[in-house]
């Protein structure tokens, strides 16, 4: 079992929600100081080395336009972490690469990322969540396409060493495609894609990548993993599915004080579901029961319920996670969203500690990376 | 004496182009005239066509991702879709007709006319976009993509309440056709937004006469718009049709299928 601390790097010194109609996208920069905003950064990056120090591995995004991560630029953070750690595997979950123009650029980015880091690069692709339609300019129509597109012009970038090579895709064009430097590691570093859906885990298990689901809890993890499945199978990798391909993106706390609370993500329809970002089927049932406000983020115990946040001591937070773990038939990787702009550098920290300490340990036991994934089992109530 | 056929309105048929299968409506009798509709979709049994269905034979093809017409991987442009009726008209042996199109219909019809305009007698244009005039920092037409579909339907409207669609009566069918319509829509005039930077510098070779007819409470296409592009094309004039936003054709009826005959000589 792997434990990837992962931080939004949100700013959170903003107006009162009441004051805007979305957090996303349209709120103006004026609001950000730039003095706080460095040295937010100061205190994220040092959280991601005690989370090195600790035994964690590191995970970061990007998004844009917004406050509530006000990192746009995945690759300058994975290389700025690169150099001020040693050991951690560095996770960028992930490279947008429905929304970004240049494939071959991405490429580049993570094969020289991987240079900085003498190897520990794990390179993520994404599609993208729908309110990053806007700030890219991005077509919201087939970015699944164009994001399969990408991923396989970047891993021909990445394994093509006999010099140029051409690409007139659908989406993509490229006359003579010969990137300098190449990855670190051979034949490229491990590959993670993001999918909350049975149908995309699918694709990823046909690929053999690695496969992340965020916060899709009891109700809708279990199909996402057995699409996984399901694709690996089909593409003849064989009938077990090792553990380590999976992965679950969950709110952790872990401390004995009540300190948490989940940010909010106030963000209008026209935003969230641009047209032909979800299916038909989906945007015409939305139509029907007339979608237009956005979900209150839910109290603590609700998450928990959820299967969204595991949180309390470390023997609550272990207990949480063996039902859900047992629930959803086993993954081989944590990813825990510690920090979502409303907690204190040192409750940040002390979270890390204790997970580290008091947590990973037992599950290391208990979870050993050999096994095959897919075995269910219900938990009894304590 | 009223036609048969216009009393049981257009009839559906389905026409293979190419790869692209489209479903098209036609009725009446007269000189034919091609209706491109907008971006909402087509709506096949609106009082205007009905009207229009006794002075000329009216032809409206529902477009490629509307409607239940097909949507081949390829095809995702304005000027695909120009294409595809450059055929049609050749197929269905049409000459000297009315074409007729509305919002990115008129689009569509522009493209057409700067492309052969040998089977087309006259145009018209109602509420067109498809060309940037103004500045490279203010958008010419506002940003749907960027506003809730009540804000929407204000810019849209002359009067909102009486024309918006209620969805919850909608059945699942419809509701499925209304999420496609705006998932094409998306696609076509997503990036150059609204516009194809080429058509204002081929307008000047369209040769036959041109009406532009625009709402006086059109949200979306603006007088000074409107009168920029009628500008760039010889001859045309523009008419603005008061009490009507952006769909003349829908919100003042009688007076829009007027203003066709008057133009057509009917």
């Amino acid at each position: 079992m792997k434990i990837w601390h992962f931080s939004e790097t949100a700013y959170p010194y903003l107006p009162d929600p009441a004051s805007y109609e979305s957090v996303r996208v349209d709120l103006p920069n004026k609001f950000f100081d730039p003095e706080k905003g460095a040295a937010l950064f100061d205190r994220f990056i040092k959280e991601w080395q005690v989370a090195e120090e600790e035994g964690l591995q590191i995970m970061l995004n990007e998004h844009h336009q917004t406050p509530t991560c006000v990192d746009p630029a995945g690759p300058l953070l994975l290389a700025a972490l690169a150099r001020v750690t040693s050991k951690a595997r560095l996770l960028i979950l992930g490279n947008p690469v429905a929304n970004r123009r240049d494939p071959v650029r991405v490429a580049e980015e993570m094969a020289f990322a991987d240079i900085l880091a003498h190897g520990r690069i794990d390179v993520g692709f994404v599609r993208g969540v729908p309110y990053e339609i806007s700030p890219a300019n991005s077509n919201p129509v087939y970015t699944n396409e164009r994001q399969w597109e990408a991923i396989d012009l970047i891993v021909k970038a990445w394994t093509n060493h006999e010099g140029p090579f051409s690409h007139e895709g659908r989406f993509f064009h490229a006359r003579r495609v010969n990137i300098w430097p190449r990855p670190y590691q051979q034949p490229h570093p491990p590959i993670w894609v993001s999918s909350t859906s049975a149908e995309g885990a699918r694709r990823i298990g046909a690929r053999g990548y690695n496969q992340a689901t965020f916060l899709t809890g009891y109700n809708n993890t279990k199909p996402v993993f057995e699409g996984y499945r399901r694709g690996w199978r089909e593409a003849g990798r064989g009938n077990d599915v090792p553990i380590h391909r999976l992965a679950y993106a969950a709110f952790v706390y872990c401390a004995d004080n009540e300190v948490w609370h989940i940010g909010i993500n106030k963000i209008p329809t026209h935003f969230a579901n641009p047209p032909g970002y979800n299916t038909l089927e989906a945007n015409a049932k939305g139509m029907r029961i007339g979608l237009g406000r956005y979900p209150k983020a839910p109290t603590v115990d609700a998450a928990v319920e959820q299967g969204i946040m595991f949180a309390g001591t470390p023997e609550q937070v272990l207990r949480q996670f063996e039902k859900f773990y047992d629930h959803v038939g086993g993954f081989g990787h944590l990813l825990v969203a510690g920090q979502s702009g409303f907690l204190s550098h040192d409750d940040t920290v002390h979270g890390i500690r204790t997970l580290s300490r008091e947590v990973l340990p037992q599950l290391g036991e208990r979870y050993p990376d050999t096994a095959i994934s897919g075995q269910f089992r219900e938990m009894t109530p304590a | 004496m009223i036609d048969a056929s216009v009393r049981a309105g257009l009839q559906r048929q389905t026409m293979q182009l190419g790869e692209t299968e489209i479903e098209l409506f036609q009725g009446g009798t007269g000189p034919a005239l091609l209706f491109l509709h907008g971006g909402a979709g087509l709506q096949q049994d609106a009082p205007f066509l009905e009207a229009l269905a006794r002075r000329f034979t009216v032809i409206a093809p529902v477009h490629p991702g509307f409607g239940a017409s097909s949507l081949p991987f390829w095809l995702d442009a304005i000027d695909d879709f120009a294409h595809l009726y450059l055929e049609l008209m050749h197929r269905l042996g049409l000459t000297g007709i009315t074409l007729l199109g509305h919002s990115i219909g008129g689009w569509v019809a522009a493209e057409i006319a700067t492309k052969s305009t040998s089977a087309i007698a006259r145009l018209v244009l109602v509420a067109p976009v498809g060309i940037k005039v103004g500045p490279v920092d203010k958008l010419d037409i506002p940003d749907i993509y960027a506003m809730s579909d009540d804000q929407v339907e204000r810019l849209l409207y002359a009067e909102p309440d009486k024309w918006r669609r209620d969805r919850t009566k909608m059945t699942d069918a419809d509701l499925l056709v209304l999420a496609r319509n705006r998932q094409t829509l998306a696609l076509i005039t997503w990036e150059p937004y609204m516009h194809n930077p080429k058509l204002k510098h081929r307008l000047h070779a369209i040769d036959v006469p041109t009406l532009m007819i625009r709402g006086a409470q059109d949200g979306l296409v603006s007088g000074e718009y409107a009168a920029a592009y009628a500008k760039l094309i010889q001859g045309a004039t523009l008419t603005t049709i008061d009490g009507a936003g952006h769909a003349p054709q829908i919100e003042q009826a009688e007076r829009f299928v007027e203003e066709i005959k008057r133009f057509a000589g009917a």
